[in-house]
């Protein structure tokens, strides 16, 4: 029955379809995420410990942490991030509320509904280029601007936006942008909500408002957090529409993380000290994304 | 004490609000495409004209003038190219992952998906100085290559999801009827996933039209897409708004008849799965 | 000439075995089904014959060869799948003849092949739609259609029927085996339904937890099963099983009590049996009747269910143990009524404590008559 010598197949993987070699069909695509993932990653960390200018090729070596030391001085730091804070809060504040509210009124059935909807997703598919130049130029400009016309019609002085309330603007210009992606996800997330839950809390006296809190709502809990989640990696880096309206300014009123890096490394060339911002951006982006991938693998799990 | 009614009617007032926020939120695109149509005296005009004879000078303007055919011909071949691209990266390694799992799978779609979120200004300036030692600054190629890697983890990541949804027995036929994993793939598994691999290429389209960091960085003239184009006329004041209309709506008006056309497939892209 | 030979077939998916060393013996042209519960491992066992799941250990040979390295297409094998598995975006004619065409069998050829089958099963003006556009019994169809095409050895089913409405499958099952007889290809079936079991199989295999509990004709299995698993499984509504004490033990049977104190002789062997062993006495609904037999059971019933033909009751012994008895059609027993049912030895069984059966002394005589015409 049974030999001690092992039979000659056996030294042969089997090979049946299942254990098919599939690394020439994964590792193309591993390859090139690993090189996207760490050959610039690592070239930033090296700036970042070098001095590096393009504009003082005199400048060389070593410099250990002289970057950080000078970027962790540096007020502009301290604003920039400040600023990435502000911005990235209210918009995730605002686009999360609005979101909620508007997938609940666009869920209600009443005329024309499907277009309605179109219309409030549209901004999402708007570059980010146009958009910003659309409300800078013919929305929010202090002499030809739409709503400049509408103050000056009743009276009031028009505002200058982008002088006086400039990280204002931009958070709106922002906003208009994501209100809509926050919408489309929690509308579909709404959408899945089974009608026999609703109607079982109706016949159990759930009035409107405890309807929305108490089936809702926890309904829609995990799609809010993707959205946060998602969010706040694009946020975390809103470059367009800073570029293309306020440069930054006044001063460093609106100078976000990925605007100060943009200036000092590609205007100012100061190859280590940006580079050295760059690592900070990477680090914070981390911290959200470990939240984001858990949230996504446990979902992985589930289906 | 109302009684209260199982078939509530919803209140009158929610398609009037309804209809007045749409309204709102779509109004700049709105005003835009109506400023495309105005000379640009009446563009700038303060109050601002509501009546006006539409002229189409914008559109030929613009289309005769400013290479504008060449900033088109960049998004096209930026944004369709990296997409093949990337499904071409992406199409063998879903089918990999979906249909011959290992206990690795899990991983490696999950550190797939983290390397997007990457801030790109974290690898700028590395990135810049590699394309202008490699001569790719301002080159469609290299914005090509950037935009292929950006969005091949989510078009893995879709693809999956796609192939995971087709039924694995139908595969297993395939096999017992003599087919090879080749011709599994290109005879049965993407025939049935035109739809979902149809999707998948519409979202990459989109996030790369609509891309403005790399866009910005990386390209001036020669390889800019229109991404890059539109935002040059942030400088000069109040000039040629009725121009910049109507380039700008012909940058925008295709990209978002085909974000409305498939919303909501994009959902299920955007959130990686999590919310369909 | 189509045997398929398992020996020592193990499965394990990472630490997990799922099958544990099953032996069977498939003859030429034989109609084989393979049940058991939920989860026992059919589907693994016949996806390890199809070649879809690889075979851990063991040797696995088709037609006197071994075939555990081989490929799903070059096994001689046909498949039917549960959900059939048909390319939805393929036509019914491209569907059955996809086989071929990876084979490069010349065109012409390949038409003829499709349309005989189709011709068989009916599907000649169905030829040219998709399978969305089929319904359910249709598409079972095709699904058989795409297997004979390949005019393979071995014909394997998973649970075919298992989508069918009842009717629908009353009439597949039918098919399923004048086609057995037609092709006088060997067929591998499994299925959780009994009476698709008892029906169609030359020889059923009971299967649980990734063993082989017993193979046997079906009648073999129903008047002689070897141990209380297959007992209880085979048959429906399933046997009452009821303790009993060893009385006294004589070479043509062995003298138990019932609860209620009556003695009864169920003719087995005794083996090492002896008086005073605690041992389970097995007995089937369709067994018991109102009144008095060989011994007699008391209880009340609980529960009448009235088909008609047949009624169920659901009696609680005075012991309090619970048994199905089907009495009469026209029995006049109602809920909380006394009950006395008769119970005959030669219906009986006897299970040990390990669960195995007591062999019976006499073998039944349909035991081993076979299904059909052909002599096995
Ligand atoms: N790919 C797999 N990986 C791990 N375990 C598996 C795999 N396939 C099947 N199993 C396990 O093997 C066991 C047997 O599965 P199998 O599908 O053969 O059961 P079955 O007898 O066909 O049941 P059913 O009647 O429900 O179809 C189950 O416990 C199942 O969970
Ligand atoms: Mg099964």
């Amino acid at each position: 029955m049974t030999t001690l010598a092992p039979a000659p197949s056996a030294a042969l993987p089997a090979k049946t379809n299942r254990e098919v070699d599939t690394r020439p069909l994964l590792w193309p695509s591993v390859i090139v995420l690993f090189l996207w993932m760490i050959v610039p990653l690592a070239m930033t960390l090296y700036f970042s410990v070098i001095r590096y200018n393009l504009l003082n090729p005199a400048l060389t070596g070593f410099a250990g942490l002289e970057n950080y030391s000078f970027l962790f001085d540096d007020p502009t730091l301290w604003t920039s991030l400040w600023n990435t804070l502000v911005l990235v809060g209210s918009v995730l504040i605002i686009t999360v509320v609005f979101g909620t509210l508007f997938a609940v009124l666009y869920n209600q059935e009443f005329p024309g509904r499907n277009i309605a909807r179109l219309l409030v997703i549209a901004p999402f598919f708007v570059m980010p280029t146009v958009s910003a130049l659309v409300w800078k130029n013919m929305m929010m400009h202090p002499v030809y601007g739409l709503i400049a016309s509408l103050q000056s019609m009743v009276g009031l002085t028009p505002t200058d936006w982008f002088t006086d309330y400039p990280m204002f603007s931009v958070i709106v210009i922002v906003a208009w942008q994501w209100v809509p992606f926050a919408f489309l996800i929690l509308l579909t997330a709404i959408q899945s909500l089974d009608s026999e839950q609703k109607e079982a809390a109706r016949i159990d006296g759930a009035g409107p408002l405890a309807m929305f809190f108490y089936i809702t709502l926890p309904h829609l809990s995990r799609a809010i957090s993707v959205v946060i989640m998602i969010e706040t990696i694009f946020l975390l880096t809103i470059f367009a529409e800073i570029y293309v309206t306020t440069s930054g300014g006044p001063g460093t009123a609106t100078t976000n993380l990925a605007w100060l890096i943009y200036s000092v490394g590609l205007l100012q060339f100061d190859v280590g000290y940006a580079s050295a911002g760059g690592i900070i951006a990477v680090i914070l982006a981390n911290v959200v994304a470990f939240f984001l991938v858990r949230t996504v693998s446990r979902n992985l799990q589930q289906g | 004490m109302s009684m209260p009614s199982t078939f509530q009617k919803p209140p009158r007032w929610i398609p009037v609000l309804a209809w007045v926020i749409a309204i709102l939120i779509f109004f700049p695109i709105f005003w835009m495409a109506l400023t495309s149509f105005k000379t640009e005296t009446e563009a700038i005009s303060t109050p601002p004209s509501l009546f006006f004879v539409p002229t189409m000078e914008n559109y030929t303007d613009v289309i005769d003038r400013s290479n504008y055919a060449r900033f088109v011909w960049n998004s096209i071949a930026v944004s369709f190219g990296s997409t093949l691209l990337a499904l071409a990266f992406a199409i063998p390694a879903a089918y990999a992952m979906a249909f011959f799992p290992t206990k690795r799978t899990p991983s490696t779609l999950l550190w797939m998906l983290s390397t997007k979120m990457m801030p790109p200004v974290g690898v700028l300036i590395p990135m810049y100085l590699l394309f202008k030692t490699l001569g790719l600054l301002d080159t469609v190629t290299g914005l090509l290559i950037i935009y292929t890697l950006i969005n091949l983890p989510i078009v893995v990541w879709m693809l999956y999801t796609y192939f995971k949804d087709v039924p694995g027995e139908i595969l297993e036929a395939g096999r017992v009827d003599g087919a090879n994993p080749m011709q599994e793939l290109f005879l049965l598994l993407l025939p049935l996933a035109v739809p979902g691999i149809a999707s998948t290429g519409l979202l990459s389209v989109i996030l790369s039209w609509n891309e403005a960091f790399w866009s910005l960085n990386l390209t001036s003239s020669q390889g800019a897409p229109l991404t890059a184009f539109i935002a040059s006329f942030s400088s000069p004041q109040g000039l040629f708004w009725a121009k910049l209309s109507a380039a700008s709506l012909m940058a925008i008006a295709p990209i978002l008849v085909v974000g409305w056309m498939s919303q909501r497939q994009l959902v299920s892209g955007l959130t990686f799965g999590a919310v369909k | 000439m189509a045997e398929v030979v398992l020996r020592n077939i193990k499965k394990s998916f990472g630490p997990v075995d799922i099958i544990k060393g099953v032996d069977i013996d498939i003859n030429d042209k034989e109609f084989v089904v393979f049940v058991g519960p939920s989860g026992c491992g059919k589907s693994t066992l016949l996806r390890m014959i199809a070649g879809l799941e690889s075979i851990s250990d063991g040797e696995l040979s088709i037609d006197g060869k071994r075939v555990n390295d081989l490929s799903p297409a070059d096994r001689g094998i046909a498949m039917v799948f549960q959900t059939y598995a048909l390319y939805p975006h393929m036509t019914v004619r491209d569907n059955m003849g996809f086989s071929l065409k990876l084979a490069k069998v010349p065109k012409a050829e390949i038409d003829r092949k499709v349309n005989e089958a189709a011709r068989i099963l009916k599907l000649d003006p169905l030829m040219d739609r998709k399978p969305k556009a089929l319904s359910g019994g249709q598409r079972q169809r095709v699904a058989i259609g795409r297997a004979i095409v390949r005019n393979p050895k071995v014909f394997l089913f998973d649970e075919p029927l298992s989508n069918l409405d009842a009717a629908l499958r009353v009439q597949m099952r039918i098919e399923i085996a004048r086609m057995h007889s037609d092709f006088n290809a060997t067929m591998i079936y499994v299925t959780h339904d009994q009476v698709e079991a008892m029906t169609m199989a030359d020889k059923i295999v009971v299967l649980q937890g990734g063993v082989v509990e017993q193979v046997g004709s079906p009648l073999e299995l129903y008047h002689h099963p070897a141990n209380r698993f297959v007992a209880g499984f085979i048959g429906s509504p399933t046997m009452n099983f009821i303790d009993a004490t060893v009385k006294a033990v004589a070479p043509e049977g062995v003298t138990v009590e019932l609860p209620g104190g009556d003695n009864l002789t169920v003719l087995v062997v005794p083996g090492a049996t002896k008086a005073g062993d605690k041992l389970t006495l097995g007995v089937r609904p369709e067994h018991l009747q109102e009144g008095s037999g060989d011994g007699k059971l008391t209880g009340t019933a609980l529960v009448v269910e009235r088909l008609g033909g047949a009624t169920y009751a659901y009696v609680k012994l005075d012991n309090g143990t619970m048994i199905t008895a089907e009495v009469d059609g026209n029995s006049h027993i109602r809920v909380n009524d006394p009950i006395q049912l008769g119970v005959r030895s030669q219906t009986c069984h006897l299970f040990g404590s390990d669960g195995l059966a007591l062999a019976q002394s006499t073998r039944h005589p349909l035991a081993d008559v076979g299904r059909g015409k052909g002599g096995h």
